[in-house]
């Protein structure tokens, strides 16, 4: 059986690895060779998931969309990731990051941020710690998402701009990783995605793998199985879809499809759909698919939604891409944007645009009528009013 | 013998210079290399620019930016250099991040490094591991020297192993930091440097980072075989021009 997890030096195939300046190498290392001993001591997971439980809300519903299945003629699942505290699966990554760092020692946290919503999640479990939170965000950004920078500052975390290249996520990482750099003894570096340097990938998806673990025995509920014939995500780097996919990643009856951002169009040039548009490369410390020139510079990319908004993909899905396991399809902003608003209206959630992306498959792929599919909703619409507002005038 | 090592050899400390290759205008990379050469430095650090270079400060960053802005290449700095050694001696090596020298083909750009002339190549994202696993065949077998780096957190047993597989010199980094961030040395540096020197190493070590002068440089250079300025050049040809650099090597070596 092919294996789709990260082997023992960490890749995932021809993908992942640590491709970091030396800099960083005592820091990486440190945590490599500590993370797999901390997460299985019983102290750590016992805290792990008493916060999970009584701080995010989980287990987050199982939910059965039936008007929204109806429409499809198909059983659709919705893992609701939206309902967590602070609004999204990011914070499922943090907590665990969290303790990670306070078990090494770290009292100075850094990370990075797109749209805001890792970097909500950062700073609040950085409250809830009591550590010294700094977060880098995009100049562009800070100026496109200012309710989440408020809430940072609400939280008591510093909002650093990145002001270096096109002043988005990309170069909001840049600046996080020169931090970790400048700062290698104290600080712990808070990846929000399954990218970086192994063994962040690897990490966040553990983290990320209590949504699946819910979703096997709460479908077993529902349908009498733990499996579906389908499971579902929007990617942007992947954490929650790699979360979505962990324990069904070795289930041959069940299929993967990964739903990236296809911007205004995959051959638009402004597009965000890495597997279709990118090559094998190296970026942010790992080898994966990423969006660049032929002369190797890492280009920028686009999509409505700033989660998705990222050059490259984790080197999980990256191998699950090559190797076909996951189905990869690329969803435009209107599609999008109307399967958001369709969701709305038929089930009365308001999702993240992320995840309305995944939601507009339906329109494109057609399922048998006792098809199973288990979508990951990754978060909730709040942080997107304003996009939505001025998209639908509303 | 590589001009590398043979430079390494003269009784002399070294000067390294570090330029970005295609700033401040994409035509100036020849007579940058010719001038420092005319003025004294030993050896030189072409930059090749990368759209996210990681472990760069923004003086760096900027000159990357600018360089890529004004549409520098690999195929175009090759170009640039094509006849190089009909009148450069000195050692020359590229400097630059991993990803532009994967698209290219590693194999086909150490052949056209050897074919130019060119005879190290120094890539902060390339780890020790993978470089010797996958392609330090390649770099022997086109006569390049593949600069690693050392910082103060470098464990002294990865120090020796670093050691072991080098060749040329080892790029003794003299603080926790990316370029241009911090100036001059504290007594944490010192004995950094020290321990580093008691270490008797085969290769001999050149510091970079934080020399920006002549005392830093006169600094660096008790402890070290060598001393590598980058962004306080660079910041010196953004203020006064390509035709100054006579100005700044002058301040540093006098």
């Amino acid at each position: 059986m092919k294996n789709y997890n990260v082997n023992e030096k960490g890749y995932y195939g021809e993908f992942g690895g640590a491709y970091i300046p030396e800099m960083l190498y005592p820091n990486v290392e440190e945590l490599r060779q500590n993370y797999l001993k901390v997460m299985a001591e019983p102290e750590f997971k016992k805290e792990f998931d008493q916060l999970l439980k009584d701080y995010v809300g989980r287990p987050s519903p199982l939910y059965f969309a039936k008007r929204l299945s109806e429409k499809y003629n198909t059983k659709i699942y919705l893992k609701r990731e939206d309902l967590n505290h602070t609004g999204a699966h990011k914070i499922n990554n943090t907590i665990g990051q969290i303790l990670m760092a306070k078990r090494l020692g770290k009292h100075r946290i850094i990370a990075e941020t797109g749209a805001g919503q890792h970097g909500v999640a950062t700073a609040t479990v950085c409250a809830l710690m009591g550590l010294e939170c700094i977060v880098y965000m995009g100049e562009i950004d800070i100026k496109r998402q200012a309710p989440n920078v408020a809430r940072m500052k609400m939280l008591g975390a510093t909002v650093i701009p990145a002001l270096s290249g096109s002043r988005t996520l990309k170069d909001a990482t840049n600046e996080a990783i020169r931090d970790w750099i400048n700062n290698p003894v104290n600080t712990h570096y808070i990846i929000g995605s399954a990218i970086g340097p192994h063994p962040y990938p690897d990490m966040v998806t553990k983290f990320q793998s209590v949504i699946s673990e819910e979703i096997k025995w709460q479908l077993k509920e529902h349908e009498g199985r733990e499996n579906p014939d389908y499971v579902v995500a929007c990617i942007g780097g992947g954490s929650n879809a790699a979360g979505t996919y962990y324990h069904y990643l070795h289930e041959d009856d069940v299929n993967i499809i990964a739903v990236e951002a296809a911007g205004l169009g995959v051959d638009s040039g402004e597009s965000a759909a890495t597997s279709v548009l990118g090559k094998e490369g190296i970026i942010h410390g790992c080898k994966t698919l990423l969006m660049q020139t032929n002369d190797g510079q890492i280009t920028e990319p686009y999509s409505i939604s700033a989660g998705l908004d990222y050059p490259g993909v984790g080197p999980m899905h990256a191998h699950l891409c090559k190797t076909g396991r996951a189905e990869f399809m690329a969803i435009t902003d209107d599609d999008a944007m109307t399967s958001g608003l369709e969701l709305c209206k038929l089930e009365g959630i308001i999702p993240a645009i992320e995840s309305s992306h995944a939601l507009a498959i339906f329109e494109h792929k057609t399922f048998e009528p006792d098809d199973v599919i288990v979508m990951s909703l990754s978060g909730r619409g709040d942080k997107d009013l304003n996009t939505y507002i001025n998209y639908f005038n509303l | 013998m590589n001009r590398i090592n043979q430079k390494l050899q003269e009784n002399k400390k070294l000067l390294s210079i570090y330029f970005t290759a295609g700033y401040p205008s994409i035509n100036d990379t020849v007579s940058i290399i010719q001038k420092l050469e005319k003025n004294g430095v030993d050896m030189i650090e072409i930059g090749l620019p990368f759209s996210d270079p990681l472990a760069d400060g923004p003086t760096i960053q900027t000159s990357s930016t600018q360089a890529l802005k004004n549409g520098m290449t690999s195929e175009i700095l090759f170009d640039q250099l094509k006849d190089i050694r009909q009148s450069v001696t000195i050692p020359l090596i590229i400097m630059g991040y991993f990803n532009p020298m994967f698209q290219y083909g590693v194999e086909a750009f150490c052949k056209k490094c050897q074919e130019i002339g060119i005879d190290g190549l120094i890539i902060p994202d390339l780890p020790v591991d993978v470089y010797h696993e996958k392609y330090q065949a390649i770099f022997e077998k086109y006569g390049l020297i593949n600069v690693f780096l050392i910082t103060p957190q470098t464990s002294d047993e990865r120090i020796r192993y670093i050691d072991s597989i080098s060749d040329g010199f080892i790029y003794m980094v003299s603080s926790a930091s990316t370029t241009g961030a911090k100036v001059g040395f504290g007594e944490e540096q010192t004995q950094y440097f020290e321990r580093i020197g008691s270490m008797n190493l085969k290769n001999p070590q050149i510091v970079g980072f934080g020399i920006s002068n002549n005392q830093t440089f006169t600094q660096a250079t008790q402890y070290a075989k060598g001393a590598i300025i980058g962004s306080a050049f660079l910041k010196h040809v953004t203020n006064q021009g390509v035709n100054s650099i006579d100005k700044f090597v002058k301040s540093i070596l006098n």
